[in-house]
């Protein structure tokens, strides 16, 4: 595993999601509040982009009739089938023990640590004082 | 046919005609009979003359077939030597419009039943038959044959007015629920709707096997409508619904379930997980494959031995001969279905008889 810095935090701002290249494979980064997360940008079903699903929260209910919608902007559905996946862990809402979105750790790191690497933020000095989205894979 | 005795959990006595009827009714609905000149309750769904109704052997020369306990003793219990029946006695009761009169018929049959049947055969249990029409008259039905231990189901018809999961039945499950009653659902319509999803068909083959669709759609309804989450420990048993297509219809709905999960979110397991601690289906017909590897592929795909129980369908001509079980079944999968299977799904069975 190694750290790839993919962008800077403004191109991905709290509630929005995007999508990346890291290593050839396309990965999901969703910030929840200041919050990043990464999932493997292909649905675990058939392979459609999360990227390109709804965010929402997830439905729960006690008993027929009553709907509790909680944990708003904190799930991604596939566009393909609907499935629904927890943004913070991949897991999916259905069958949570089957079916898991593949997620990947995303940091930030600030600017200044990450010019210590090996890494592109190396070519953006002029951005030194900006943060970074870092992807681990 | 293995030495088991086995429960058989659907047979159908006939109601000989509505004169029988006329002790259990009350003065009203007796001269309602008699003045308007009522003889019978007649369904489409077992027209007298179609093969299906009656085997040939059980047939008789004249009068109706499984009319009379002598036919039911001689024909039925004991050739196929069963320590239980269960009667589902179909009479055109929920066919009715007037509410009223559908109550009065359903406590004539079930006291007929009670009377003519159950007093008489020790071997004999029965399903209360009730107004659908008007729910809280079916409540009343079941509250009042509740205490009578012979009677252990509920019996609704395939196709009603509505999807059998609306609200508007739950008093119906909860009083099943409170009693420990199963929901037994037959084949059958009361033809209010067209007994097919795109309307009336010319032939009776179409009707008889568009059965099966009617009881998938009822299926997905107790289901989607969270009849389970409410009432999680009623049971449901189809009957004469077929079974080798439940396989087929659960991956169907499990995989929209999947993407559709947030329009119904108490339905927190699997559909297939739901039928196999919530559902039963009776043995015939057995609409399966003619070898038995292949019907052995079917049972696999049920994932559970749990879901069949034993039926004879008497006097319906699904089988020939003494057996009504397919060839090639494991012997520990005969006993579940002939015994185990029905004693553990029918509570009120195991409870003493006065």
């Amino acid at each position: 595993m190694s750290r790839h810095v993919v962008a800077p935090v403004t191109e991905v701002p709290p509630g929005s999601h995007r999508q990346y290249t890291v290593k050839g494979r396309p990965i999901a980064v969703f910030n929840l509040d200041g919050e990043y997360f990464g999932m493997l940008d292909r649905c675990p079903h058939q392979g459609g982009s999360l990227c390109a699903g709804v965010i929402s929260g997830v439905l729960v209910s006690s008993k027929p009739g009553v709907y509790r919608y909680e944990r708003k902007g904190e799930f991604v559905r596939c566009p393909w089938h609907g499935w629904e996946f927890d943004i913070r862990t991949g897991q999916s809402y259905c069958d949570p023990a089957k079916i898991r979105g593949k997620a990947y750790p995303v940091n930030v790191a600030s600017g200044a640590e990450v010019v210590e690497g090996p890494y592109v933020a190396e070519t953006v000095p002029v951005r030194v004082e900006e943060d970074y989205i870092v992807v681990d894979m | 046919m293995t030495t088991l005795a086995p429960i058989d959990c659907d047979i159908h006595p006939s109601i000989p005609n509505l004169a029988a009827l006329l002790p259990y009714l009350e003065d009203h609905w007796r001269e309602t009979v008699r003045l308007r000149g009522m003889d019978e309750l007649n369904s489409i769904s077992y027209p007298a003359r179609s093969p299906l109704t009656a085997r040939p052997d059980w047939r008789p020369d004249r009068g109706k077939p499984a009319a009379t306990l002598e036919q039911i003793r001689n024909e039925c219990l004991d050739p196929f030597g069963s320590a239980l029946a269960i009667c589902n006695c179909l009479y055109g009761v929920q066919l009715l419009f007037s509410e009223d009169m559908a109550a009065a018929f359903a406590r004539a049959v079930n006291s007929w039943v009670a009377a003519e049947l159950l007093d008489r055969e020790p071997r004999l249990r029965a399903s209360i038959v009730v107004p659908t029409q008007n729910v809280e008259l079916a409540v009343d039905e079941i509250e009042r044959r509740a205490g009578d231990p012979r009677f252990v189901q509920v019996l609704l018809l395939a196709s009603g007015d509505q999807p059998l999961g609306k609200r508007v039945y739950w008093p119906i499950y909860a009083a099943a629920a409170r009693h420990r009653l199963t929901i037994g659902i037959h084949a059958g319509s009361a033809y209010h709707n067209p007994p097919t999803a795109v309307g009336w068909p010319s032939y009776y083959t179409e009707d008889y096997t568009a059965q099966a669709q009617a009881f998938q759609t009822q299926l997905s309804s107790l289901i989607c409508e969270g009849v389970f989450n409410q009432y999680p420990d009623l049971m449901v048993v189809l009957l004469e619904s077929g079974w080798t297509w439940l396989p087929a219809h659960l991956w169907r709905l499990t995989k929209y379930w999947r993407g559709l999960r947030m329009e119904i979110p108490w339905v927190d397991r699997s559909p297939f997980d739901i039928v196999r601690s919530n559902v039963r289906l009776s043995l015939q017909p057995t609409d399966g494959p003619p070898d038995s590897a292949s019907l052995e592929r079917v049972i696999e795909h049920l994932q559970s031995d749990a879901l069949l129980l034993f039926s004879t369908d008497y006097p319906h001509w699904q089988f020939d001969g003494a057996d009504p079980l397919p060839d090639g079944l494991p012997a520990s999968l005969v006993r579940k279905i002939m015994v185990d299977n029905p004693r553990a799904t029918y509570a009120r069975l195991l409870e003493p008889v006065r």
